[in-house]
């Protein structure tokens, strides 16, 4: 009943081809989006800033970006992380070498050297596809962390190898409180967000997505395999490489290579399994659960156990942690494959028929 | 799903700290509250283990003993599985708790505390790193907020290389070492002091990396079989440090040339080890075993009163279990020094803490009063140097226990010092820092 659409009627082109064709969606966004820019930076905590939302808001970029390569151009990839890392040191080098660099270019300039990298490392899809492409970008993930610890001119000689960033400042006004810190983090995630939703709708996504079910039929039908899948690499990476400066920049503060290993890449993996392959708001609700479920049972579990006078301790606690979190995501794909994303979508079309289903 | 779940989250945390705050709240006695990132489980639970062990353990003895002048000592602890985005987190989590009185904290991870250099500074929490962690904080013009106390990766690298001079006759002209280190922050930051000794003392350096976590070395120790060096001076931590003793039985190197960095020097590290450990040698900032009458009446008042926190009581006394006793000595010491200038009996805050901490002097007849004769060496402070001492022992593994083979030895300061300064230096320009001036400070 809340999702039904009786007489919301498109009678022009620019209505049927909007974001949210829907017009509960898009009271729903405006709602949430008013939520996270005005309600929870004047309720929020710094614990809620510092520690849950802004990783919580970088890493769903950083999703998003492997959603755009895995889930909608079918390129399998495990160098999310190492793409994240050559974003972070890209950008304190702009920062740092470049004088007077405003801070928003050299997030962008970062992007674009990920970009680059990105590209490098895609070329061996044009020739192999699935898990042997998935090993091919392993080689990104351990190149480059060798690469930035290997030559201490990309971390400006720093005697540790470990990179501390400069402040953000914009304009004059410097990002320093939390606050802050997450309105900027969320207006750089907003944006890229409305801008992968809004490539995915295009030309560019359906070519994506034809190369991904079937790149064969995609090259008979006309689309350049070669572009397409470069294109895809490309942008991905741009996204991973904004990711990885947010989290030195805004999140971390310093960070070293080995900060960027395959667990974080795998972490990044999960999360789009687990949110949604091939879904934006998947991106965001995979980030939340692989974040969220281990901070949230980690302040839970010790107060159960006092509750109930268990006599577990902080290392115990954290292995029930690990065995929970990994039945949990068991779980959930067991009741949906297609992730998060997937339960939500079918959870709207059951409240379309409400109360009376098929 | 996700609204749903932010407010469940809000609503049991909400919970957990009405929960949490109703408990001290039946104590009226001042505390003073230690926020403790452990890490009992992960690559390196079982050293994490024995280190915080002993630093609860001793929090609990000084409050058996009437606390600080009356004062109580209270702690939480939270996991980070030695991960620097959990490490962050907990920190997060931990601080507000801390904000009215906090005990100094101490991550034991170099990238944790690397993480945490700027957020504390600006939270106003005094940040200890006791032997590891950012060494260029030794410089406390740039660093008021942060602690390299002890003393320094790169003032024990000199060390070691003075002990090895003194062994050959005053002079390492023409031998040959190789640092072979854990390929991260850690070890890299001994590094420049290896380089500066090796240009003064003109011996050959070279450097082999590890990548983590070290558990392969077949490549490594082949490389150093070719070049036969004199010495290998190794700074590894975990499952690496077992691996190169193996590893170096393997292929012949005798283990009484490897000298290990006092992370590399533990029961944890030699006893997995087994046979190969024999003669090993490793620095070290305390002493191990029961001697020390501290220890021994740890043993007797807080496990007594079953009140301990190791599980596995064969770790009491081990070079790790005593570094937490160490580590925890300072940070009551310096909550002590705080007292007796801002009033003895009360809670002292961050800001008073972080002078403590800045004004420590810890005496050899001090130490004695503790019963803690010989388990660390003398440590005073001031705002010009963080580290306070900057000596190390050097330790060898007899089969079954750690026996000091020397007294304390001191680094090269005239060397190594300005090695901090430029670094910090550095730091300050790239962060826009305006140094203390620490001739003014009182």
């Amino acid at each position: 009943m809340i999702y039904r659409e009786t007489g919301q009627f498109k009678t022009s082109y620019a209505a049927d081809q909007q974001i949210f064709p829907i017009r509960q969606d898009r009271i729903g966004i405006g709602i949430l989006l008013a939520l996270a820019f005005v309600v929870v930076p004047l309720t929020a905590g710094n614990y809620w800033f510092n520690a849950i939302l802004i990783p919580f808001l970088i890493f769903s970029l950083a999703a998003l970006g492997l959603n755009i390569l895995t889930g909608y151009a079918g390129q399998l990839s495990l160098g999310s992380a190492a793409f994240m890392a050559v974003g972070a040191y890209a950008a304190y080098n702009f920062q740092v070498r470049i004088e007077g660099m405003p801070v928003l270019l050299s997030f962008i300039l970062a992007g674009l050297t990920a970009a680059g990298v990105g590209i490098l490392f895609g070329l061996p899809s044009l020739r192999i596809k699935g898990f042997y492409l998935a090993v091919a970008t392993l080689a990104a993930q351990f190149f480059i962390v060798w690469c930035l610890t290997k030559f201490p001119y990309l971390s400006n000689n720093s005697a540790s190898g470990v990179i501390s960033v400069p402040n953000v400042e914009i304009l004059g006004f410097t990002f320093d409180t939390p606050q802050s810190r997450y309105l900027l983090v969320l207006t750089i995630v907003a944006l890229l967000a409305l801008a992968a939703k809004n490539m995915v709708r295009s030309t560019t996504g359906r070519a994506w997505m034809a190369v991904r079910d079937m790149d064969v039929a995609a090259e008979v039908i006309g689309i350049r395999l070669m572009r397409t899948k470069l294109l895809a690499f490309a942008v991905s990476s741009f996204y991973c490489g904004v990711a990885g400066a947010l989290y030195a920049f805004c999140y971390l503060g310093s960070v070293e290579p080995d900060g960027f290993s395959l667990d974080l890449s795998f972490k990044i993996l999960f999360m789009i399994i687990v949110g949604g392959v091939g879904s934006i708001l998947g991106s965001f609700l995979g980030a939340a659960f692989i974040l969220l479920v281990p901070i949230f049972l980690d302040i839970v579990l010790p107060w159960l156990s006092a509750l109930l006078h268990l006599p577990f301790d902080g290392a115990t606690v954290s292995h029930i942690q690990l065995m929970v979190f990994g039945a949990l995501i068991m779980f959930f794909l067991i009741v949906e494959p297609h992730g998060l994303a997937r339960l939500w979508q079918i959870g709207k079309e059951k409240l379309r028929l409400w109360p009376f289903p098929h | 799903m996700i609204k749903r779940f932010k407010q469940l989250t809000l609503a049991t945390s909400v919970a957990v700290a009405c929960f949490a705050a109703a408990v001290p709240a039946a104590q009226a006695a001042e505390e003073q509250f230690f926020p403790i990132l452990s890490y009992r489980v992960g690559p390196y639970g079982a050293n994490g283990a024995s280190l915080f062990g002993g630093f609860i353990d001793y929090l609990n003895y000084v409050n058996m003993k009437g606390g600080v002048n009356g004062v109580m000592m209270t702690w939480e602890e939270c996991e980070t599985e030695y991960n620097n985005a959990k490490g962050v987190e907990c920190y997060e989590r931990l601080k507000s708790k801390a904000a009215k009185a906090p005990g100094p904290l101490h991550p034991l991870s170099t990238g944790i505390s690397y993480a945490l250099v700027d957020k504390t500074a600006a939270d106003k929490l005094p940040l200890v790193m006791m032997g590891y962690g950012l060494t260029a904080a030794v410089d406390g013009s740039v660093f008021p907020w942060a602690f390299p106390l002890v003393t320094t990766y790169q003032m024990q690298a000199s060390a070691i290389i003075k002990f090895l001079k003194d062994k050959n006759g005053g002079s390492l002209a023409g031998k040959k070492i190789v640092y072979l280190y854990h390929d991260s922050a850690y070890g890299k930051e001994p590094i420049v002091a290896l380089e500066a000794e090796s240009k003064l003392g003109k011996f050959e350096l070279i450097e082999i990396p590890v990548p983590h976590p070290g558990n392969e070395q077949g490549a490594q120790w082949q490389r150093i079989r070719q070049e036969k060096p004199d010495y290998v001076i190794m700074w590894g931590w975990g499952v690496m440090n077992m691996t190169a003793i193996k590893t170096a039985q393997k292929m012949g190197f005798p283990r009484e040339k490897m000298i290990g960095s006092w992370w590399a020097g533990s029961e944890e590290d030699t006893v997995p080890a087994g046979d190969a450990a024999k003669g090993y040698m490793s620095a070290t900032m305390n002493v191990a075993g029961k001697n020390v009458p501290l220890i021994a009446d740890i043993e007797k008042t807080v496990y007594g009163a079953g009140k301990g926190n190791l599980k596995d009581t064969s770790k009491l006394g081990s070079v790790l279990y005593n570094r937490g006793v160490a580590t925890a000595i300072v940070s009551v010491e310096a909550i002590r020094t705080a007292q007796a200038k801002f009033g003895k009996g009360k809670a002292m805050t961050g800001e008073q803490v972080r002078w403590g901490l800045e004004n420590l002097n810890l005496t050899e007849a001090r130490l004695k009063e503790l019963g803690a004769t010989g388990l660390l060496p003398e440590v005073k402070t001031s705002c010009s140097n963080h580290e306070g001492s900057g000596k190390v022992k050097m330790q060898q593994w007899d089969g079954t226990k750690w026996v000091a083979l020397t007294d304390w030895i001191e680094g090269n300061k005239a060397l190594i010092h300005p090695l901090f300064q430029a670094e910090a230096a550095k730091y300050a320009k790239e962060k826009g820092i305006t140094p203390r001036d620490c001739s003014k400070e009182k």
